[in-house]
Protein backbone atom coordinates (compact mmCIF):
# COMPACT_ATOMS: atom_id res chain seq x y z
CA UNK A 1 0.00 0.00 0.00
CA UNK A 2 2.81 2.38 0.81
CA UNK A 3 4.61 1.65 -2.43
CA UNK A 4 4.11 4.12 -5.25
CA UNK A 5 4.21 2.58 -8.71
CA UNK A 6 5.05 4.43 -11.91
CA UNK A 7 2.51 4.19 -14.73
CA UNK A 8 1.78 5.62 -18.18
CA UNK A 9 -1.36 7.64 -18.88
CA UNK A 10 -3.39 5.95 -21.64
CA UNK A 11 -6.34 8.34 -21.81
CA UNK A 12 -7.94 11.13 -19.78
CA UNK A 13 -11.57 12.02 -19.13
CA UNK A 14 -13.64 14.08 -16.73
CA UNK A 15 -15.84 11.88 -14.56
CA UNK A 16 -18.21 13.68 -12.17
CA UNK A 17 -16.05 16.80 -12.57
CA UNK A 18 -13.01 14.79 -11.53
CA UNK A 19 -10.00 14.40 -13.81
CA UNK A 20 -9.50 10.65 -14.25
CA UNK A 21 -7.19 8.55 -16.42
CA UNK A 22 -6.60 4.96 -17.32
CA UNK A 23 -3.01 4.21 -16.40
CA UNK A 24 -0.85 1.28 -17.52
CA UNK A 25 1.44 -0.24 -14.88
CA UNK A 26 3.54 -2.70 -16.85
CA UNK A 27 0.45 -4.40 -18.27
CA UNK A 28 -1.99 -3.84 -15.41
CA UNK A 29 -4.43 -1.04 -16.23
CA UNK A 30 -6.12 0.92 -13.44
CA UNK A 31 -8.31 4.01 -13.07
CA UNK A 32 -6.23 6.82 -11.62
CA UNK A 33 -7.23 10.26 -10.36
CA UNK A 34 -5.20 13.16 -11.85
CA UNK A 35 -6.58 15.93 -9.63
CA UNK A 36 -3.20 16.35 -7.90
CA UNK A 37 -1.27 16.45 -11.19
CA UNK A 38 -3.58 18.46 -13.45
CA UNK A 39 -0.99 19.05 -16.19
CA UNK A 40 -0.50 15.36 -16.98
CA UNK A 41 -1.15 14.45 -20.63
CA UNK A 42 -1.67 11.18 -22.49
CA UNK A 43 1.66 9.34 -22.76
CA UNK A 44 3.13 10.95 -19.63
CA UNK A 45 4.42 8.87 -16.72
CA UNK A 46 3.44 9.49 -13.12
CA UNK A 47 4.22 8.14 -9.67
CA UNK A 48 0.89 6.66 -8.60
CA UNK A 49 -0.16 5.94 -5.07
CA UNK A 50 -3.37 3.96 -4.36
CA UNK A 51 -5.05 5.29 -7.48
CA UNK A 52 -3.76 8.88 -7.36
CA UNK A 53 -0.97 10.38 -9.46
CA UNK A 54 1.24 12.33 -7.07
CA UNK A 55 4.23 13.36 -9.21
CA UNK A 56 5.30 13.32 -12.81
CA UNK A 57 8.19 10.99 -13.65
CA UNK A 58 10.44 10.92 -16.70
CA UNK A 59 9.95 7.96 -19.03
CA UNK A 60 13.35 6.34 -18.53
CA UNK A 61 13.08 6.41 -14.72
CA UNK A 62 9.55 5.05 -14.92
CA UNK A 63 10.54 2.16 -17.20
CA UNK A 64 13.58 1.32 -15.08
CA UNK A 65 11.47 1.26 -11.92
CA UNK A 66 8.69 -0.79 -13.50
CA UNK A 67 11.19 -3.35 -14.74
CA UNK A 68 12.76 -3.52 -11.29
CA UNK A 69 9.37 -3.85 -9.57
CA UNK A 70 8.27 -6.60 -11.93
CA UNK A 71 11.51 -8.49 -11.34
CA UNK A 72 10.99 -8.23 -7.58
CA UNK A 73 7.32 -9.25 -7.72
CA UNK A 74 6.20 -5.86 -6.39
CA UNK A 75 3.54 -5.44 -9.09
CA UNK A 76 1.89 -8.70 -8.05
CA UNK A 77 2.00 -7.56 -4.40
CA UNK A 78 0.32 -4.26 -5.31
CA UNK A 79 -2.25 -5.39 -7.87
CA UNK A 80 -2.58 -9.14 -7.31
CA UNK A 81 -5.03 -11.33 -5.44
CA UNK A 82 -4.92 -10.02 -1.85
CA UNK A 83 -7.51 -12.46 -0.49
CA UNK A 84 -5.74 -15.44 -2.03
CA UNK A 85 -2.41 -14.38 -0.61
CA UNK A 86 -3.91 -13.69 2.83
CA UNK A 87 -5.61 -17.10 2.80
CA UNK A 88 -2.36 -18.84 1.90
CA UNK A 89 -0.42 -16.98 4.56
CA UNK A 90 -3.05 -17.68 7.21
CA UNK A 91 -3.45 -21.32 6.19
CA UNK A 92 -7.20 -20.75 6.07
CA UNK A 93 -9.75 -21.25 3.30
CA UNK A 94 -10.50 -18.26 1.07
CA UNK A 95 -13.63 -16.51 2.41
CA UNK A 96 -16.77 -16.83 0.31
CA UNK A 97 -17.20 -14.17 -2.34
CA UNK A 98 -13.53 -13.29 -2.66
CA UNK A 99 -12.70 -15.28 -5.77
CA UNK A 100 -10.51 -13.26 -8.15
CA UNK A 101 -12.54 -11.46 -10.79
CA UNK A 102 -11.89 -12.28 -14.47
CA UNK A 103 -10.58 -8.73 -14.76
CA UNK A 104 -7.94 -9.36 -12.09
CA UNK A 105 -6.98 -12.70 -13.57
CA UNK A 106 -6.48 -11.28 -17.05
CA UNK A 107 -4.55 -8.32 -15.68
CA UNK A 108 -2.22 -10.51 -13.69
CA UNK A 109 -1.50 -12.56 -16.78
CA UNK A 110 -1.09 -9.54 -19.03
CA UNK A 111 2.28 -8.92 -20.60
CA UNK A 112 4.20 -5.74 -19.92
CA UNK A 113 3.94 -3.12 -22.66
CA UNK A 114 6.17 -3.59 -25.68
CA UNK A 115 8.55 -0.82 -24.71
CA UNK A 116 9.11 -2.48 -21.35
CA UNK A 117 9.80 -5.83 -23.00
CA UNK A 118 12.32 -4.40 -25.42
CA UNK A 119 14.00 -2.67 -22.48
CA UNK A 120 14.28 -6.00 -20.80
CA UNK A 121 15.81 -7.67 -23.84
CA UNK A 122 18.55 -5.09 -23.85
CA UNK A 123 19.55 -5.73 -20.28
CA UNK B 1 29.72 -9.31 -2.45
CA UNK B 2 27.67 -12.15 -3.79
CA UNK B 3 24.62 -9.95 -4.19
CA UNK B 4 26.07 -7.35 -6.55
CA UNK B 5 25.10 -9.19 -9.72
CA UNK B 6 21.46 -9.05 -8.65
CA UNK B 7 21.34 -5.26 -9.10
CA UNK B 8 19.75 -3.80 -12.22
CA UNK B 9 23.09 -2.05 -12.79
CA UNK B 10 25.81 -4.09 -11.03
CA UNK B 11 28.56 -1.67 -12.14
CA UNK B 12 26.84 1.31 -10.53
CA UNK B 13 26.09 -0.74 -7.42
CA UNK B 14 29.78 -1.64 -7.13
CA UNK B 15 30.85 1.99 -7.52
CA UNK B 16 28.43 3.10 -4.78
CA UNK B 17 29.49 0.34 -2.40
CA UNK B 18 33.18 1.00 -3.09
CA UNK B 19 32.70 4.70 -2.40
CA UNK B 20 31.01 3.96 0.93
CA UNK B 21 33.86 1.62 1.92
CA UNK B 22 36.45 4.22 0.93
CA UNK B 23 34.70 7.00 2.87
CA UNK B 24 33.90 5.37 6.18
CA UNK B 25 36.45 5.61 9.01
CA UNK B 26 34.39 4.88 12.14
CA UNK B 27 31.05 3.43 13.29
CA UNK B 28 27.80 5.13 12.26
CA UNK B 29 24.17 4.27 12.95
CA UNK B 30 21.73 5.27 10.21
CA UNK B 31 17.96 4.84 10.44
CA UNK B 32 15.90 4.16 7.34
CA UNK B 33 12.50 5.52 8.31
CA UNK B 34 10.36 3.76 5.75
CA UNK B 35 9.29 0.12 5.97
CA UNK B 36 9.49 -0.19 2.19
CA UNK B 37 13.17 0.64 2.43
CA UNK B 38 13.63 -1.87 5.27
CA UNK B 39 12.06 -4.52 3.08
CA UNK B 40 14.37 -3.69 0.19
CA UNK B 41 17.47 -3.60 2.43
CA UNK B 42 16.83 -7.02 3.98
CA UNK B 43 15.60 -8.63 0.79
CA UNK B 44 18.68 -7.59 -1.18
CA UNK B 45 21.12 -7.94 1.69
CA UNK B 46 22.20 -4.32 1.26
CA UNK B 47 23.39 -4.10 4.86
CA UNK B 48 25.74 -7.02 4.18
CA UNK B 49 27.38 -5.10 1.36
CA UNK B 50 28.23 -2.23 3.70
CA UNK B 51 31.35 -1.84 5.84
CA UNK B 52 31.00 -3.30 9.35
CA UNK B 53 31.09 0.26 10.70
CA UNK B 54 27.66 1.05 9.23
CA UNK B 55 24.63 -0.14 11.16
CA UNK B 56 21.21 0.29 9.63
CA UNK B 57 18.52 0.78 12.27
CA UNK B 58 15.04 -0.04 10.99
CA UNK B 59 12.56 2.74 11.68
CA UNK B 60 8.83 2.93 12.46
CA UNK B 61 7.69 3.80 8.92
CA UNK B 62 5.41 0.84 8.35
CA UNK B 63 1.88 2.27 8.32
CA UNK B 64 0.21 -1.08 8.82
CA UNK B 65 2.46 -1.81 11.82
CA UNK B 66 1.90 1.45 13.68
CA UNK B 67 -1.89 1.65 13.24
CA UNK B 68 -3.04 1.51 16.87
CA UNK B 69 -4.67 -1.64 18.14
CA UNK B 70 -7.64 0.41 19.31
CA UNK B 71 -8.35 1.53 15.74
CA UNK B 72 -7.97 -2.04 14.45
CA UNK B 73 -10.50 -3.22 17.03
CA UNK B 74 -12.85 -0.39 16.03
CA UNK B 75 -12.45 -1.42 12.39
CA UNK B 76 -13.29 -5.03 13.26
CA UNK B 77 -16.37 -3.98 15.21
CA UNK B 78 -17.64 -1.72 12.42
CA UNK B 79 -16.87 -4.33 9.75
CA UNK B 80 -18.93 -6.92 11.66
CA UNK B 81 -22.10 -4.83 11.46
CA UNK B 82 -24.71 -6.18 9.04
CA UNK B 83 -25.46 -2.72 7.63
CA UNK B 84 -21.81 -2.01 6.75
CA UNK B 85 -19.59 -2.65 3.73
CA UNK B 86 -16.07 -2.23 5.07
CA UNK B 87 -13.40 -1.37 2.49
CA UNK B 88 -9.67 -1.57 3.06
CA UNK B 89 -6.31 -1.86 1.36
CA UNK B 90 -5.28 -5.52 1.09
CA UNK B 91 -2.39 -5.07 3.54
CA UNK B 92 -4.76 -4.75 6.47
CA UNK B 93 -6.58 -8.10 6.12
CA UNK B 94 -4.42 -10.05 8.52
CA UNK B 95 -3.30 -7.36 10.94
CA UNK B 96 -4.15 -8.80 14.35
CA UNK B 97 -6.65 -6.99 16.53
CA UNK B 98 -7.13 -7.98 20.16
CA UNK B 99 -9.02 -11.11 19.14
CA UNK B 100 -9.32 -11.45 15.39
CA UNK B 101 -8.62 -9.75 12.06
CA UNK B 102 -10.53 -8.52 9.00
CA UNK B 103 -9.92 -11.81 7.19
CA UNK B 104 -11.80 -13.69 9.91
CA UNK B 105 -14.57 -11.08 10.00
CA UNK B 106 -15.04 -11.73 6.28
CA UNK B 107 -14.98 -15.52 6.80
CA UNK B 108 -17.68 -15.10 9.46
CA UNK B 109 -19.92 -13.33 6.95
CA UNK B 110 -18.95 -9.67 7.33
CA UNK B 111 -18.91 -7.65 4.11
CA UNK B 112 -15.20 -6.76 3.92
CA UNK B 113 -13.87 -5.69 0.54
CA UNK B 114 -10.36 -5.01 -0.69
CA UNK B 115 -10.06 -1.94 -2.89
CA UNK B 116 -7.15 -0.56 -4.85
CA UNK B 117 -8.09 3.08 -4.31
CA UNK B 118 -10.26 4.90 -1.76
CA UNK B 119 -12.25 6.22 -4.75
CA UNK B 120 -13.30 2.60 -5.39
CA UNK B 121 -14.85 2.58 -1.91
CA UNK B 122 -16.76 5.76 -2.74
CA UNK B 123 -18.09 4.12 -5.91
CA UNK B 124 -19.25 1.15 -3.82
CA UNK B 125 -21.08 3.65 -1.58
CA UNK B 126 -22.86 5.19 -4.58
CA UNK B 127 -23.89 1.75 -5.81
CA UNK B 128 -25.16 0.63 -2.39
CA UNK B 129 -27.23 3.52 -1.03
CA UNK B 130 -28.92 1.26 1.54
CA UNK B 131 -25.56 0.37 3.15
CA UNK B 132 -23.04 2.29 5.18
CA UNK B 133 -19.69 2.12 3.37
CA UNK B 134 -16.60 2.69 5.50
CA UNK B 135 -13.07 3.05 4.17
CA UNK B 136 -10.12 2.27 6.45
CA UNK B 137 -7.94 5.36 5.94
CA UNK B 138 -4.52 4.58 7.33
CA UNK B 139 -0.98 5.42 6.34
CA UNK B 140 1.60 8.19 6.14
CA UNK B 141 1.68 11.36 4.06
CA UNK B 142 1.52 9.17 0.94
CA UNK B 143 -1.96 7.70 1.40
CA UNK B 144 -3.35 10.78 3.13
CA UNK B 145 -3.88 12.86 -0.07
CA UNK B 146 -5.90 10.10 -1.79
CA UNK B 147 -8.06 9.68 1.31
CA UNK B 148 -8.46 13.45 1.69
CA UNK B 149 -9.57 13.80 -1.94
CA UNK B 150 -12.08 10.97 -1.51
CA UNK B 151 -13.72 12.59 1.51
CA UNK B 152 -13.73 15.93 -0.31
CA UNK B 153 -15.46 14.30 -3.28
CA UNK B 154 -17.95 12.47 -1.07
CA UNK B 155 -18.95 15.74 0.56
CA UNK B 156 -19.08 17.56 -2.77
CA UNK B 157 -21.33 14.91 -4.29
CA UNK B 158 -23.41 14.45 -1.14
CA UNK B 159 -22.60 10.75 -0.74
CA UNK B 160 -23.81 10.50 2.80
CA UNK B 161 -23.48 6.75 3.31
CA UNK B 162 -19.68 6.99 2.98
CA UNK B 163 -17.29 7.53 5.89
CA UNK B 164 -13.61 7.22 6.69
CA UNK B 165 -12.06 5.46 9.68
CA UNK B 166 -8.97 7.63 9.97
CA UNK B 167 -5.61 6.81 11.47
CA UNK B 168 -3.07 8.82 9.53
CA UNK B 169 0.46 9.38 10.79
CA UNK B 170 3.22 11.86 9.91
CA UNK B 171 6.94 11.22 9.61
CA UNK B 172 8.59 14.41 11.01
CA UNK B 173 7.12 14.12 14.55
CA UNK B 174 8.29 10.50 14.64
CA UNK B 175 11.84 11.58 13.74
CA UNK B 176 11.64 14.16 16.49
CA UNK B 177 10.43 11.58 19.02
CA UNK B 178 13.23 9.20 18.07
CA UNK B 179 15.85 11.94 18.49
CA UNK B 180 14.43 12.96 21.86
CA UNK B 181 14.67 9.46 23.28
CA UNK B 182 17.37 9.42 25.98
CA UNK B 183 18.92 6.30 24.52
CA UNK B 184 18.75 7.33 20.88
CA UNK B 185 21.62 5.92 18.86
CA UNK B 186 20.52 7.26 15.48
CA UNK B 187 23.06 9.60 13.87
CA UNK B 188 21.43 10.11 10.48
CA UNK B 189 18.20 9.43 8.63
CA UNK B 190 17.22 8.18 5.22
CA UNK B 191 13.93 10.06 4.75
CA UNK B 192 11.10 8.30 2.91
CA UNK B 193 11.11 9.38 -0.73
CA UNK B 194 7.43 9.16 -1.53
CA UNK B 195 6.41 10.98 1.64
CA UNK B 196 8.56 13.83 0.33
CA UNK B 197 6.99 13.53 -3.15
CA UNK B 198 3.88 14.86 -1.42
CA UNK B 199 5.21 17.02 1.41
CA UNK B 200 8.46 18.23 -0.14
CA UNK B 201 11.54 18.69 2.01
CA UNK B 202 10.78 21.85 3.96
CA UNK B 203 9.85 20.07 7.21
CA UNK B 204 13.34 18.56 7.50
CA UNK B 205 16.02 21.32 7.68
CA UNK B 206 14.86 22.36 11.17
CA UNK B 207 15.13 18.74 12.36
CA UNK B 208 18.59 18.31 10.79
CA UNK B 209 19.75 21.52 12.44
CA UNK B 210 18.18 20.97 15.87
CA UNK B 211 19.42 17.42 16.27
CA UNK B 212 22.55 17.80 14.15
CA UNK B 213 21.66 14.80 11.96
CA UNK B 214 22.05 14.44 8.20
CA UNK B 215 18.70 13.70 6.54
CA UNK B 216 18.89 12.30 3.02
CA UNK B 217 15.68 11.90 1.01
CA UNK B 218 15.98 8.41 -0.46
CA UNK B 219 14.06 6.21 -2.90
CA UNK B 220 13.12 2.57 -2.59
CA UNK B 221 15.02 0.62 -5.17
CA UNK B 222 18.30 -1.02 -4.09
CA UNK B 223 20.46 1.46 -6.03
CA UNK B 224 18.51 4.41 -4.59
CA UNK B 225 19.11 3.13 -1.08
CA UNK B 226 22.84 2.65 -1.67
CA UNK B 227 23.05 6.19 -3.04
CA UNK B 228 21.17 7.53 0.01
CA UNK B 229 23.55 5.71 2.33
CA UNK B 230 26.58 6.92 0.35
CA UNK B 231 25.51 10.55 0.70
CA UNK B 232 24.66 10.09 4.38
CA UNK B 233 28.05 8.56 5.16
CA UNK B 234 29.81 11.41 3.33
CA UNK B 235 27.99 13.95 5.49
CA UNK B 236 28.69 12.05 8.69
CA UNK B 237 32.39 11.73 7.91
CA UNK B 238 32.63 15.41 6.98
CA UNK B 239 30.76 16.49 10.12
CA UNK B 240 27.90 18.04 8.15
CA UNK B 241 24.19 17.72 8.91
CA UNK B 242 22.00 19.06 6.15
CA UNK B 243 19.01 17.87 4.15
CA UNK B 244 19.99 16.33 0.82
CA UNK B 245 17.68 15.04 -1.87
CA UNK B 246 18.95 11.80 -3.37
CA UNK B 247 15.59 11.12 -5.03
CA UNK B 248 15.15 14.17 -7.20
CA UNK B 249 13.41 12.33 -10.01
CA UNK B 250 10.30 12.01 -7.83
CA UNK B 251 10.79 14.69 -5.17
CA UNK B 252 10.66 18.39 -6.01
CA UNK B 253 11.56 20.62 -3.08
CA UNK B 254 7.99 21.88 -2.71
CA UNK B 255 6.43 18.39 -2.97
CA UNK B 256 2.93 18.49 -4.43
CA UNK B 257 1.36 21.84 -3.45
CA UNK B 258 -2.13 20.84 -4.65
CA UNK B 259 -2.08 17.74 -2.47
CA UNK B 260 -0.75 19.69 0.49
CA UNK B 261 -3.54 22.23 0.16
CA UNK B 262 -6.11 19.43 0.15
CA UNK B 263 -4.53 17.86 3.24
CA UNK B 264 -4.77 21.18 5.02
CA UNK B 265 -8.44 21.53 4.16
CA UNK B 266 -9.60 18.01 5.00
CA UNK B 267 -7.36 17.05 7.92
CA UNK B 268 -6.08 18.65 11.09
CA UNK B 269 -2.99 17.68 13.06
CA UNK B 270 -3.67 15.66 16.19
CA UNK B 271 -1.79 13.62 18.79
CA UNK B 272 -1.68 9.99 17.70
CA UNK B 273 -0.83 6.72 19.42
CA UNK B 274 1.49 4.46 17.42
CA UNK B 275 1.02 0.74 17.94
CA UNK B 276 3.70 -0.67 20.22
CA UNK B 277 5.26 2.76 20.69
CA UNK B 278 2.73 4.99 22.39
CA UNK B 279 1.47 8.50 21.91
CA UNK B 280 3.60 10.86 19.83
CA UNK B 281 2.45 14.49 20.05
CA UNK B 282 1.16 16.07 16.83
CA UNK B 283 2.03 12.94 14.88
CA UNK B 284 -1.31 12.26 13.24
CA UNK B 285 -4.10 13.68 11.15
CA UNK B 286 -7.82 13.45 11.78
CA UNK B 287 -10.70 14.86 9.76
CA UNK B 288 -11.15 18.57 10.32
CA UNK B 289 -14.35 19.97 11.83
CA UNK B 290 -15.75 20.68 8.36
CA UNK B 291 -15.63 16.96 7.46
CA UNK B 292 -16.46 15.52 10.88
CA UNK B 293 -19.73 14.05 9.56
CA UNK B 294 -17.62 11.72 7.40
CA UNK B 295 -15.65 10.38 10.37
CA UNK B 296 -16.59 6.73 10.97
CA UNK B 297 -15.60 6.96 14.64
CA UNK B 298 -18.08 9.80 14.96
CA UNK B 299 -20.78 8.03 12.97
CA UNK B 300 -20.64 4.64 14.69
CA UNK B 301 -20.59 4.32 18.43
CA UNK B 302 -17.39 2.39 18.83
CA UNK B 303 -16.25 4.00 22.04
CA UNK B 304 -15.47 1.94 25.09
CA UNK B 305 -13.33 -0.56 23.22
CA UNK B 306 -10.67 -2.05 25.47
CA UNK B 307 -7.55 -3.30 23.80
CA UNK B 308 -4.93 -5.73 24.94
CA UNK B 309 -1.56 -6.03 23.25
CA UNK B 310 0.18 -9.38 23.29
CA UNK B 311 2.37 -9.45 26.40
CA UNK B 312 5.05 -11.36 24.49
CA UNK B 313 5.29 -9.31 21.29
CA UNK B 314 8.19 -6.81 21.22
CA UNK B 315 7.21 -5.12 17.99
CA UNK B 316 7.33 -1.73 19.71
CA UNK B 317 11.04 -2.17 20.36
CA UNK B 318 11.54 -3.36 16.79
CA UNK B 319 9.69 -0.31 15.46
CA UNK B 320 11.88 2.01 17.52
CA UNK B 321 15.07 0.35 16.33
CA UNK B 322 15.87 -0.85 19.85
CA UNK B 323 16.13 -4.50 18.89
CA UNK B 324 16.37 -6.38 15.61
CA UNK B 325 13.42 -8.71 14.93
CA UNK B 326 15.31 -11.94 15.60
CA UNK B 327 16.28 -10.71 19.06
CA UNK B 328 12.67 -11.25 20.16
CA UNK B 329 12.14 -14.66 21.80
CA UNK B 330 8.90 -15.15 19.92
CA UNK B 331 10.42 -14.50 16.47
CA UNK B 332 10.06 -17.55 14.25
CA UNK B 333 8.85 -19.69 17.13
CA UNK B 334 5.40 -18.71 18.37
CA UNK B 335 5.28 -15.65 16.08
CA UNK B 336 5.33 -16.34 12.35
CA UNK B 337 3.53 -14.84 9.34
CA UNK B 338 0.93 -17.59 9.74
CA UNK B 339 0.33 -16.84 13.43
CA UNK B 340 1.52 -13.26 13.92
CA UNK B 341 1.58 -11.74 17.40
CA UNK B 342 2.17 -8.26 16.05
CA UNK B 343 1.60 -6.31 12.87
CA UNK B 344 5.33 -6.20 12.06
CA UNK B 345 5.15 -9.93 11.28
CA UNK B 346 2.24 -9.44 8.84
CA UNK B 347 2.92 -6.39 6.78
CA UNK B 348 4.98 -6.35 3.60
CA UNK B 349 6.76 -3.41 5.13
CA UNK B 350 7.17 -4.88 8.60
CA UNK B 351 10.72 -5.58 9.73
CA UNK B 352 9.79 -8.91 11.37
CA UNK B 353 8.15 -10.20 8.18
CA UNK B 354 11.15 -9.10 6.13
CA UNK B 355 13.58 -10.87 8.47
CA UNK B 356 11.40 -13.97 8.55
CA UNK B 357 10.97 -14.13 4.77
CA UNK B 358 14.60 -13.64 3.97
CA UNK B 359 15.95 -15.57 6.94
CA UNK B 360 18.39 -12.96 8.09
CA UNK B 361 19.05 -14.53 11.47
CA UNK B 362 22.73 -13.64 11.30
CA UNK B 363 22.29 -9.86 11.52
CA UNK B 364 24.48 -8.34 14.22
CA UNK B 365 22.80 -7.52 17.52
CA UNK B 366 23.85 -4.17 18.89
CA UNK B 367 21.06 -2.82 21.08
CA UNK B 368 19.44 -4.52 24.01
CA UNK B 369 16.22 -3.82 25.82
CA UNK B 370 18.22 -3.27 28.98
CA UNK B 371 19.95 -0.21 27.56
CA UNK B 372 17.12 1.21 25.50
CA UNK B 373 14.02 3.07 26.62
CA UNK B 374 10.74 3.66 24.81
CA UNK B 375 10.74 6.89 22.84
CA UNK B 376 7.25 8.03 23.67
CA UNK B 377 6.49 9.38 27.09
CA UNK B 378 3.54 7.17 27.93
CA UNK B 379 4.50 4.03 26.06
CA UNK B 380 3.54 0.86 27.79
CA UNK B 381 6.37 -1.62 28.25
CA UNK B 382 6.16 -4.35 25.66
CA UNK B 383 7.29 -7.84 26.48
CA UNK B 384 9.86 -8.94 28.98
CA UNK B 385 13.09 -10.86 29.25
CA UNK B 386 16.48 -10.52 27.66
CA UNK B 387 16.98 -10.63 23.92
CA UNK B 388 18.23 -13.84 22.43
CA UNK B 389 20.48 -12.32 19.82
Amino acid sequence: MCLAVPGRVLDIEDRDDTRMARVDFGGVVKDVCLEYTPDMAVGDYAVVHVGFALQRLDEQSALDTLREFERMGELEAEFGDHWGRAATEAGLPRPEGTEPTPELTSQAAAKPPANLQSERNLS
Amino acid sequence: MKYLEEFSDPELAKRLVDDIHATVTRPWAIMEVCGGQTHSIIRHGLDQLLPDEIELIHGPGCPVCVTPLEIIDKALEIASRPDVIFCSFGDMLRVPGSEQDLFRVKSAGGDVRVVYSPLDAMTIARNNPDKQVVFFGIGFETTAPPNAMTVYQAKRMGIENFSLLVSHVRVPPAIEAIMQSPTCRVQAFLAAGHVCSVMGTEEYPALAETYRVPIVVTGFEPLDILEGIRRTVRQLEEGRHVVENAYQRAVPEEGNPTARAMLKDVFEVTDRAWRGIGMIPQSGWRLSEKYRDYDAEHRFSVTGIRTEESSICRSGEVLQGMIKPHECEAFGTICTPRNPLGATMVSNEGACAAYYLYRRLDAPATATAATAAPLATNAAPVGAGAPVG
